[in-house]
Order: C-alpha cells, then structure tokens, then sequence
C-alpha cells in the first residue's frame, strides 16, 4: 500500500466516477422530454464508458506490476480530484485510489452493472417514466463507484450514504404502492443506524490518528509508535464501523430491511440488493483491514456474527413462498459467508466470495425477474412449476447459478466457498495461540513476522479459538447445505414438475427478449468461468505433482503459466493484505496441508450433493412430501414462516417506543415547560401587576398613606443601620 | 479541473465593475440599501400590488447583487493582529455618533459576519419572490416590514458597536412581531406576542449586560465607548465574566432556541406566513449564535469553560429532543420547525467545542441551515397555497401530481436530513468532529477501553516490549491522547440525530408526497409554476454546490476562526491574579483549568491569499 505510482492516465479514477454522474444528470434533467430509445442510450452508454475505462485502469495497473517480496506488486494509482473539506489539522480531498482491492470491486460494479443496464431495458419496457429509473440507477453507480475508489474515509462515506439513496429511491421506485414506499423508508432509516456507528467510529479513529486517508491510516497502523496509540481505540472503533457495515450489508442485527428491500423493480435487486451495495460491508472492512486484524476479538465479533446470520437467514429461505424472498434470505445468508471470511482474516477469500457472488445471485435475480416477467407479476413460487418449456434459456442459466451458489464442483461459487470455508478452519490469529501470543509485541503485528508463521508448521491455538474456528466451519458447512436445499427447492418447484399456473397466465408465458436473455448468458458463463482463479491449493500445486509435472514454486518460479493463473485471483490481492497474512494470521495445519485440505472439499461437494439430493427427493418426487413435514413440526414452521418475529420485536420496541416517547415529549413541552413555565411565568407577572397596581389606585388617601409609610421605614432604616 | 472558485469570480464581475473596496462604502449600502426600497414603495399607491411586489424585489435584487461585491473584495488571508479578536474588513467608519456617550457608527465584516450577511442578502429576494401570489392584503405594508427586517438583520451583522448592535437587534424584532401579528394565521397574535415578549426578556438582560461592561471601558482614564474592539480588551474578574456570559447567553440561548426555551418557536413558526417563518428559520435564528460567536464567548471566556459542558448538555439534548417532537407532529410546518431545534443544536455543540472543526461545522450548520430549512419552509407554503391546509393526513401521492416540484423537496429534505454531497453533512460532520475531538467539555477523563492495570504495567515497561498478556489488551496512553468521555459522548449521543432526521423527515415525506393518490383533492394540484420554480431553483442549487464544494465558504472564514481560538486560547489558559481568586466569596468557583481550546493553524494552500477579485491584478492587467 505504500507504493503509489503515479501515471499518465490517473484522471481515468475520475471519468469512470463522473461518467455515471453525468448520465444521471442529463437524464434526470432532460430525460422527461428526451424519447425512450435516448434515454436507454444515454444510461446504457454511461456505465458502459465507465467500464471502458475501468477496463483501461486496471489494465493500466497490471502492467505496472514489478516483482516485490511476496510476488508482483501492483502498487496502486492515485487521482486526487479537488479539495474538499480541510479544517484546522484535517485534510478531505475528494480523492480516488486504485488498487487490486479496489479494481475488483470496480470490475464488478461496472460489468455486472452493464449487463443490469442493458437487462433493464428490456424489463422496464411497459413502464412509463423510465427516465426516472434509469436516472436512479446512474446515481447509484455513480455513487457505488466513489464507495470503492475512495481515497478517505469520508470519499468512501459520500458513496456509502449515496447507495443508501438511490436504494430508497429504487426501493420506493413504485411509490404509489404505500407498502413499497415504506420498505424505501425502513431500509434508509435502518441503514442510518448503522451509518450513526459508522460515524461514532469515524470520530474515534480521527482522533487517535488524524486522518481519514487509508494509506495515512495504515502508515499508522503499521508504525511502532504510532500503532501502539491505536491499539486501544482499535477494537470499539472497528466495531462501530462494523454495526456500520451490518446496516449496509444486511447482517445481524440490521438485516431486517434486506427483505422487504424487494418491493423495487427486480433489477435493482439485482444490482444493488445483490451484487453491489450490500457487499459494501465487507468491502470496508477487507479496506480497513489493517484495523480489524488489530486485535483478535474484533475478528471473532465479525466472523461470529457472519455465521449466525449465514445459518439464520438460510433456515428463514428454506420455507419463504416468494421467488424474491428466498433469494433475499440467500444474498443476506451468502453474506454472512463473506464476513466469516474477513472475520477470519481471509480477506481475499472474502472478496473472492464477493466477486463470485455478484455474479451468480445477479444471474438468479435476473433469471426470477426474467419469469416475474413471464408470469405477468406473479411472484409465489406456489403458482410457477415447469417453467422449463417455455423459458428454455431462462431456465439454463437459473439451474448454472443454483449450481454455482450450492458449491457444485467447477462452478464459481465452489471455489470461493470453499476457500472460505477452508479459511473459516484454518486460519487463526497469532494472539490465539499460546506460543505466539507470550512473546508478542506490536511489531509482531506490523512489521515482524512472528516464529509461529515463519516456521510453517501446524499450530496450537487456545481451546475457546479452536471452539469458535470449528464452531464457524461446520456452521458454514450446515449452511451450505441448507442453501444447496432451499435453492434446489426454488429451482425444482419453479421451472419442474407440473405447471401449477392458471389458464390465462399459462397463455403469457413467453420467454424474455434478447435484452434480457444476453445479460443472463453472459452472468451465466461467469457463473460456470468466473471462479476458475482461484482453485483450491492442492489442485494447482498438488496434481501436477502427481502427474510429473514437479514445480510448485511460489509466484511462478519454474512453474507452468497455467498454475498461476490457475491462483490468480490470490496473487492479485496478495499485495493488498499482504500484512494480515505474513505477520497476523498463522494456518492451523502448517503452510502446505494439501491433503486436509482436500478432505474439507470433499465435504463440502458431499453437503452440497445431498443438500440437492433432498431437495430433489423432496419437492420432485414425493410433491406431497413438502405439506407432512410441515405439518409435523408445525411450531418451527410458523417461526421460520415468520422469520423469528424480528420485525416485529423491532417494531413494537424502536418504532413504535420512539413514537410514544415523542408523544410523550410531546405533552410535556406543551402541559410542563410551555404550560408551567412559560405561561406560568407570564401568568405570575400578570397577577403581580394586578397586586401592584393598587398602588397607583388614584386615592390621595392611599398616597398619603404610602407616604407616611415610607417615611417611617426609611426613619427606622437609619436608625438601626449605624448596629449592622 | 477548473478553479469553481475563478468561475464564480468572473461571474461575480459586476463587483469588479463597481468601485474599488477602499472608496465605496460596501457595508452601508447593503445594510441601508433596503431603505430606499422603502421609500419608493412609501411613494406607490397601495393599489399597484405588482408594482409594490416588483419594487420590493428590484431592490433586494439589488442590495444582493452588491453583497457580492464584499464577496469578491473580501480578502480572506488577513488575521487579526495581536490582542484583538477579529480582523475586520471592509470598513466603514468608525465615525462619532453620539460622542458624549462614547457611540459610534462602525461597520465591518470578518469571515463570520461575511457568510451570514450574504446569506441574508441571498434569502432576501426569494422570500420577496415567493410572497406574490400568498399574501394579498396589505401588500404595501408587508414588503416594507420585510425590507424593514433586512435592515435589521444585515445591520446586526455588520456593526461593530455594541450599541448599534443592540439597536439593530432590536430592530428586527417589530417587522417580525407585525408579520406574525398580522400577515399570520389563526392564533397570530397569541404567537406574536409570545415571541415579541420572550425574546425582549432575554434582550433586555442582555443590555444591562453590555451596560456594565460599557461602565467598565472608562476606567483606565478614557471616556466610556461602546466600541466592540473596547469592549473586548476590558478586563473582566471571573465572578464578573460569570455573570455576564449568563446575561448575554440567556439572550441568544432565547433567539436560537436552545431547549427548555424553545416554545415560542413552534408557535410563531406555525402561525407565521411562508416569508416570515423563511426568514424567521433562515436567518433571525442564526443571530443567536451570531451573538454567542461575536459578542458572549470571546468577551468571557473563562465564563465560557465553566458553562462549556451544560451548554453541551443542552445542546445534545436540544438535538435529540427536537428530533423526537418533530417525529410527532402531524403538521408539516410545526415538524419543521421542530427540526430547526434539532439541527441548532449541532450547531451549538460545535461551538461550544473550541476546536477549529467544531467552529468551522457549527458556522457550516448556520449557513446550511439557512438554505435547507428555508427551502423547507418554501415546500410547505407551496403546498399550503394549494390545499389551505398544513396537515400531514390531507396529503398523499403528491409526488404523482407535482413532479417538478417533489424533486426540488426531496433535494432539500436530504439536505436538511444531512445526506453527504448536500449542504446539511458538511455542518453536521465537522461539528460532531469537533466535539468528539474536544478538550474543553467538562473533565479530562480520557477514553480508553482496556483494563486499568494494563496501563499502569505499560506505563512502566520499555520501548518496544509491550507484551499481550491475551487476546484483550491495551496499550499504554501517553497523556491526554485518547478522547475525553464526555465530549466523546456528547458527540455520540447528538450523533443519533441522523438517525431521527432520516425518521422524521422521510415519514413526514412518505405520508405527503409517496403512498396511493387517494384524495380528490390532491388529485389535480398544479405543479410548480415558472415563478415558484424561479425562488426554490436557487435553494436547491446553492444546497448542492454547498455540499459538493464547501471550499468555497469554508477556507475563507478558517483565517478568521482560528485568530477566534487562539485569543480563546489565550485567554482561557491565561493564569488567573491571586488577588482575584481571594476576592470572590468562594474561592472554588474558579474553575481549575483542566482541558482547553484546541488551534490548529489552517492550512496554507486551503484558504485563498488574497480576495477574488484583486485590485493590485486588475491594475497590473490594465498597464499592460
């Protein structure tokens, strides 16, 4: 991170931010009166330049690797845009930062957000007004990008509160619907909650460090005598920055919003309800990871979190009737994964997740917007069934997208999830084990690498860090299968077996136009493709063993080409969270545990084979099946049904207390300190006047009386005041 | 890119164009300009509206187009020289007014007063604009009262006596009581009196305040003077300075409001006509900070550090107080007005901070605060216009009939709601910043979250050999270099408020503008016309560019800031006499000196070396 190049085409950072921002204005000024064709033209071609030039920068960036210590560094590019707020010792620029990191998320963003552009052209077809749409949508590229490309804190906070707006206002897109607008409403104010720790986090980081700029604060965080004031701000302030990201990325206790986030037109959740702005969470923290490696604790806080919310929200999508709402559930489960990911240190494996994600929970968004389309509206899964005749293509690239989000081998999200998992396992910090943590000093977490890592043996952790490591895998490892379940189920029930349709819906069903078929094949190959950079360790470095091709060198030292393409993807982010990997967290089984490694996939592809199996014995065999087992166990049923009363509980208490407390207030401003005070104090004065004012009755009789009165005290004053 | 900064100075060439600063009277033009405008509407017959309506306007167009001549002659990088507060500019005067009495006629603006006036010089004909088609009786008579209040306001700002300050201040009190009083609703004079007779209770406390310090100018020999920059260099006793600052804050406390006396607000907000509660909301509140800022922190401060954390108490209660009335109210003008409790009450925190983020936020709120709720205020008289009703429940599906028009609101809603990119954030984040980062709010409990035992074993343990005993540790804390708790909390707390306002404001939102179109009435509302777009397009444009570009109006009152900490500083750090402490009743009311200002010099390459439009340049261009 402490390489900075600065290169010809840095201005790039910009045009790829404003490019979507300029498409959002012109159509949000002049869409109204521009014809429908221009306006899909002008917010297809905005996000479209923006990945042009992405592509451009990050390609850029890739040539300008060199080879460090630790393979290619690739530095990073910096575009310092203008001065924003500076105030005393505090310095804002509107700044952008380009590194691997951020080319991930630039890539997805721009690429899934193309395919969503040109899918929404066909989806938004009947609309009228689609100029607001599109308008929205720019927006929210717009500010996704300056989330990402932030070079501070505040840059990152301009596009985190951003993506909250254009979220609330393609949530409430079909405002005329009450129950749509007040799902806008909820997810902006929950999201507020966590923006307000997001902030309280913020403040405390500024104050111990001074600054807001990443590569300032991880100078910091990795200076002896600077990281030494840190340490203990490090773990409130990145836990208040991580109920921030729960509010974003719809984890406990902030996901509530996620759900109903559906009411926006089926694209949206696509793009920002899946691929992009719920991810932010986890963006931030693999950003700030410097921070949240600091100190054990804040890592199982957010891996702990992470897997309850995986495991919860997958037994909530297993009974969910709602095309949309079992995907809902699966993004906020699948996100989970990706905090147990970070939470564990495996930064890359959770931005490995991240990328493979976006592509197939778009495709599956896509794919069910693609039959709410064909079904005139329909959403209830109860009424789909053997969609496959007639949505051929439809069809195929849904069942390609539940293959990858199940962990079917060779498909994406096989490989990120495994990795995941595997780190979930493996991966522990050096203040967890025993050996490592009785000679630690914080140069063992900036600079030095600790003897435990050095040595790439197997470690020993404590028995509460062992506890919490199985605790997430085989939590994870159940998860998995639940979502192999309740995605199978959704597949089968929606697109096999009988049509369950009436007459007249069954008439309308149609497959999509090529707009929106082309973005669900080419979501599809990167589906199938999209995780191919990252296989598991003991395939590249393993097999070619076995078959005599002999190298495994690290980052490519006599090695065929192929085997480190075949781990692109980590060397790629190597760089990035080079400082949690060589100095923070130490690999529980030693550095080359192909064979552990290879058992923990193999149950992986089991769980998720015999969560497919179920579902295919289940909802395809046996169709009665599904109402028995409800039937039994009809408690649990009703509380999934329900998901947990959360929403409930939320409202009775926040909401609906907020409300009686301001009512409350409410009288007491007006009975106590208007009423009592103000008026009394008005009301008092007036009586005193009414008193007083005998004293001006007219009667000479009184004034002479007065008169005489002061007199006499005014004697007796001076008569006694000489004894004072 | 291209320097926004130069745009707007060739934009702003008339200023260029006028005489050069040193020889035209800037201040008093602007300040009195409004008068001539009210002796032409003096001359018209009251029958001629629009004839009445457009001389108004003209004439703030007018005074606002030669406000921006101070803009562009300002020149920010002058600071104060030493032993004195602010470094004004632009001067007119001082010239004797009542010599026997030490009274002066003295104009100036520094890098606080500059913001504020331009604020009510831009706010000036959008109010005027917007009362063409609200108010149809008395036209003649209205528009006098509001060139009238201009006056007053502009003239508070810009005086540089105490005295004319007080007369100013004063001033602006009758336009506005006959505004509410007779241009109001129903229950006008109910509220008109209410407002009237509360904030001359706090003025008059006020006067008797300036008359004591006024008594004390004298006594080195000298005749009494009134004059600001006198005023400042008498030296005060604390139990003196005590006393004071509770007069003089009481005063202003009343004008922002600050919680419990802020219910005169509501009443007046409601029962006020659009102008007034613009102009009462937009720039008649931010006199009361405008006060504390000029006249109550820099003249006791010391005063000031012991009242330092109840006035953040207040504030953070202020905060989260009005927040939480406002998300009670069903009528749309009252919620507002509830909100400008709220949002006032982050401008006093940051105040109160004494750290150049706190300071530079809370003046951000003021000006931000201003353009949002004015615009607020504009919605709701829009609506109010065309259903006769402030009722939330009458509203519903608006946006569908008046799309133009729940554009420009929504824009102001989160302005006010403080969404980054608009006005609203830059204020609220730099004033909660500040607080967080404050020393001067009540007592120096650092904020460090291990066990009390670690730090004293690192305290004595050498360079490089902190050892973790566990996975919880802490490490050690050279002095005062992790936050104060309480200021740390007050932030804290009052940062809750962008949780209530995206409550109250969105709900308010979804119930008026989103939901089914079920109301007949509704149904066929006119959307904005070209005059209404004409007065809410410079609200929602000057919302934007405030938040996309705050350097603009922030690094040119950073100069003036920090000379305001560094005489805070100063003073509050200055060792108290002995002799001063033996004379008070109880010596324990000095207060120790625990926690003070914090100053940080601004950055050089921030605040602009000289003003937009340079005379020595445009000389030098013109030999050339």
């Amino acid at each position: 991170m402490e390489h900075i190049v600065s290169v010809q085409f840095d201005y790039y950072l910009g045009l790829i931010v404003l490019f979507p921002l300029l498409g959002a204005i012109i159509n949000g000024v002049a869409g109204p009166k521009l014809p429908r064709r221009f306006v899909h033209w002008i917010g297809c071609s905005a996000i479209g330049l923006s990945f042009v030039f992405t592509a451009l920068s990050v390609h850029g960036l890739y040539l300008n690797a060199h080879e460090g210590d630790h393979g290619p560094v690739y530095g990073s590019i910096v575009y310092d845009a203008y001065q924003w707020i500076y105030s005393g010792g505090m310095e804002l620029d509107i700044a952008f930062i380009l590194d691997p990191l951020s080319a991930v998320m630039l890539l997805v963003i721009t690429g899934v957000g193309l395919l969503i552009h040109i899918y929404s052209v066909g989806y938004m077809k009947e609309e009228s007004g689609v100029w607001r749409y599109f308008c929205y949508l720019n927006l929210f590229c717009f500010a996704m990008l300056m989330l990402v490309l932030g070079k501070n804190m505040l840059v990152t906070f301009i596009g985190w509160e951003g993506v909250g707006l254009c979220s609330y206002l393609l949530i409430g897109y079909w405002y005329e619907d009450d129950s749509n607008a007040i799902a806008g409403q909820k997810a902006f104010i929950v999201n507020r909650v966590g923006d307000f720790a997001f902030l309280g986090g913020l403040f405390l980081l500024f104050y111990q460090a001074g600054t807001f700029d990443y590569v300032e604060l991880y100078q910091y965080a990795t200076t002896a005598e600077t990281a030494r004031l840190l340490a203990p701000v490090a773990l409130p302030a990145a836990i208040l920055i991580f109920i921030g990201c729960t509010g974003k990325s719809a984890q406990i206790p902030l996901y509530t919003w996620l759900p109903d986030a559906m009411a926006g037109p089926t694209p949206v959740s696509a793009l920002i309800h899946a691929a992009t702005m719920v991810t932010a969470g986890v963006f931030l923290i693999a950003r700030l990871h410097f921070l949240f490696t600091f100190n054990p604790t804040i890592g199982y806080v957010v891996a702990t979190i992470g897997t309850l919310t995986a495991f919860f929200a997958a037994t909530i999508a297993v009974v969910q009737n709602d095309i949309k709402k079992v995907l809902a559930y699966s993004t906020i489960s699948q996100l989970g994964y990706m905090f147990m990911a970070v939470g564990v240190g495996a930064f890359t494996a959770g931005i490995f997740h991240l990328m493979t994600h976006a592509f197939f929970k778009a495709l599956l968004f896509l794919g069910s917007g693609s039959v709410i389309h064909a079904m005139g509206g329909t959403q209830d899964i109860r009424e789909m069934g053997g969609l496959k005749e007639w949505m051929p293509y439809t069809e195929k690239t849904f069942l390609i997208a539940c293959l990858a989000i199940s962990g079917f081998p060779l498909f994406a999200g096989f490989f990120s999830k495994d990795l995941i998992l595997w780190n979930a396992l493996t991966n522990v910090h050096i203040l967890s084990v025993p050996e490592a943590a009785s000679s630690a000093t914080i140069a063992t977490l900036i600079n030095s690498t600790s003897p435990v890592i050095e040595s790439g043996g197997a470690v020993d952790v404590t028995t509460w860090a062992s506890a919490f490591h199985w605790g997430f895998y085989l939590m994870g490892v159940l998860t998995a299968g639940l979502t192999a379940f309740y995605m199978f189920r959704l597949y089968f029930l929606t697109f096999r077996g009988e049509c369950r349709a009436d007459e007249e819906t069954r008439e309308h069903l149609h497959e999509s136009p090529p707009s929106m078929t082309l973005p669900l094949c080419a979501l599809a190959f990167l589906s199938l493709f999209g995780g191919w950079t990252g296989w598991p360790h003991f395939i590249p470095k393993g097999v070619p063993k076995w078959l005599g091709f002999g190298g495994h060198g690290h980052g490519g030292h006599g090695a065929p080409e192929y085997l480190d393409w075949m781990l692109g993807f980590e060397h790629w982010l190597d760089e990035a969270f080079v400082l949690s990997t060589s100095h923070r967290f130490a690999p529980l089984f030693g550095s080359h545990p192909y064979t552990q490694e290879l058992i923990a996939t193999s149950v992986s592809v089991a769980v998720a084979l015999s969560g497919i199996g179920a579902a295919w014995a289940i909802y395809l065999k046996n169709p009665g099946l599904p109402k028995e087992i409800a039937d039994s166990v009809r408690g649990l049923y009703d509380v999934l049904m329900n998901k947990y009363y959360v929403d409930e509980v939320y409202n009775r208490v926040f909401v609906q207390g907020s409300v009686k407390i301001g009512s409350f207030m409410h009288t007491f401003d007006e009975v106590v300190i208007d009423g009592v005070l103000v008026d009394g104090l008005a009301w008092f004065v007036e009586q005193l006047g009414k008193i007083l004012r005998h004293l001006q009755s007219g009667n000479v009789q009184r004034y002479a009386t007065y008169i005489v009165l002061g007199i006499v005290l005014f004697a007796l004053a001076i008569r006694y005041y000489q004894y004072f | 890119m291209a320097d926004p900064t130069a745009i707007l100075g060739t934009m702003t060439a008339l200023g260029a164009a006028l005489p050069s600063a040193s020889s035209f009277p800037w201040l008093t033009v602007i300040t009195f300009g409004p008068l001539i405008g009210i002796l032409a509407l003096m001359l018209i017959p009251r029958d001629q509206t629009d004839l009445l309506r457009n001389t108004a306007l003209l004439c703030t167009l007018g005074v606002f187009v030669v406000s921006l001549g101070v803009l562009v002659h300002f020149d920010p990088s002058v600071v104060a020289e030493s032993g004195q507060v602010f470094a004004f500019q632009l001067t007119d005067g001082p010239v004797e007014w009542i010599p026997a009495l030490g009274i002066h006629y003295y104009l100036g603006v520094d890098g606080i007063s500059l913001w504020l006036v331009l604020l009510t010089t831009f706010l000036g004909p959008i109010v005027i604009y917007s009362t063409y088609s609200s108010v149809d009786e008395h036209v003649k008579e209205y528009m006098i009262c509001l060139l009238f209040l201009q006056i007053g306001m502009v003239g508070a700002l810009v005086s540089l006596d105490v005295f004319l300050f007080y007369i100013f201040w004063e001033m602006m009190l009758i336009p506005m009581y006959l505004i509410i009083g007779v241009w109001g609703a129903d229950q006008r004079i109910y509220a008109a009196v209410k407002f009237f007779v509360y904030t001359i209770v706090g003025s008059l406390l006020m006067l008797i305040g300036i008359l004591y310090v006024y008594f004390e100018t004298g006594g080195a020999g000298g005749g009494y003077s009134f004059m600001f920059t006198d005023l400042a260099a008498v030296d005060l006793t604390y139990n003196e300075q005590f006393w004071l600052f509770a007069a003089f804050f009481l005063a202003f406390a009343i004008k922002v409001p600050l919680v419990p006396f802020h219910t005169w607000l509501p009443r007046a907000h409601v029962q006020a006509p659009t102008a007034g509660s613009v102009i009462l909301a937009g720039v008649l509140l931010k006199m009361g900070t405008y006060g504390m800022l000029r006249y109550a922190f820099p003249l006791f401060p010391r005063a000031l550090k012991t009242f330092a954390p109840y006035i953040a108490i207040v504030a953070t209660i202020g905060v989260v107080y009005g927040a939480l009335m406002a998300m009670v109210q069903d009528n749309i003008k009252r919620l507002v007005a509830y909100s400008s409790i709220s949002h006032l009450g982050f401008c006093v925190l940051g105040l109160i901070s004494m750290t150049p983020q706190g300071l530079a936020g809370g003046m951000y709120v003021m000006l931000a605060h201003g353009i949002s709720t004015g615009g607020l205020f504009l919605a709701v008289g829009i609506l109010y216009e065309r259903r006769h009703t402030k009722a939330i429940e009458a509203y519903g599906g608006v946006a569908k009939s008046m799309p133009i028009f729940s554009a420009m609101f929504m824009i102001v809603i989160f302005a006010s709601a403080g969404l980054p990119g608009l006005n609203g954030f830059v204020g609220e984040f730099l004033s909660l910043l500040g607080t967080a980062k404050s020393h001067f709010l009540w007592f120096d409990q650092p904020l460090v979250f291990a066990p009390e035992s670690v730090l004293d074993l690192s305290a004595t343990s050498g360079e490089g050999g902190i050892a973790f005993g566990g996975a919880m540790q802490g490490l050690p804390v050279d002095g005062q270099v992790t936050p104060e708790m309480t200021a740390y909390l007050f932030a804290l707390v009052a940062a809750t408020g962008v949780i209530w306002a995206a409550g109250y404001l969105l709900w308010m939102w979804r119930r008026v503008m989103f939901g089914p179109l079920d109301k007949e009435e509704n149904r066929n509302l006119s959307d904005l016309g070209v005059r209404e777009i004409l007065y809410m397009l410079p609200i929602v444009l000057m919302a934007l560019f405030m938040g996309v570009y705050p350097k603009f109006f922030l690094s040119r009152m950073d100069p003036t800031l920090n000379d305001f900490l560094q005489h805070m500083k100063t003073e509050v750090e200055r060792e108290i006499p002995k002799s001063e402490t033996t004379q008070g009743d109880d010596p324990e009311t000095v207060p120790p000196a625990r926690g003070t200002v914090i100053v940080e010099e601004p950055n050089d390459a921030w605040v602009p070396d000289r003003p937009m439009f340079d005379e020595d340049i445009r000389e030098a261009d013109d030999e050339e």
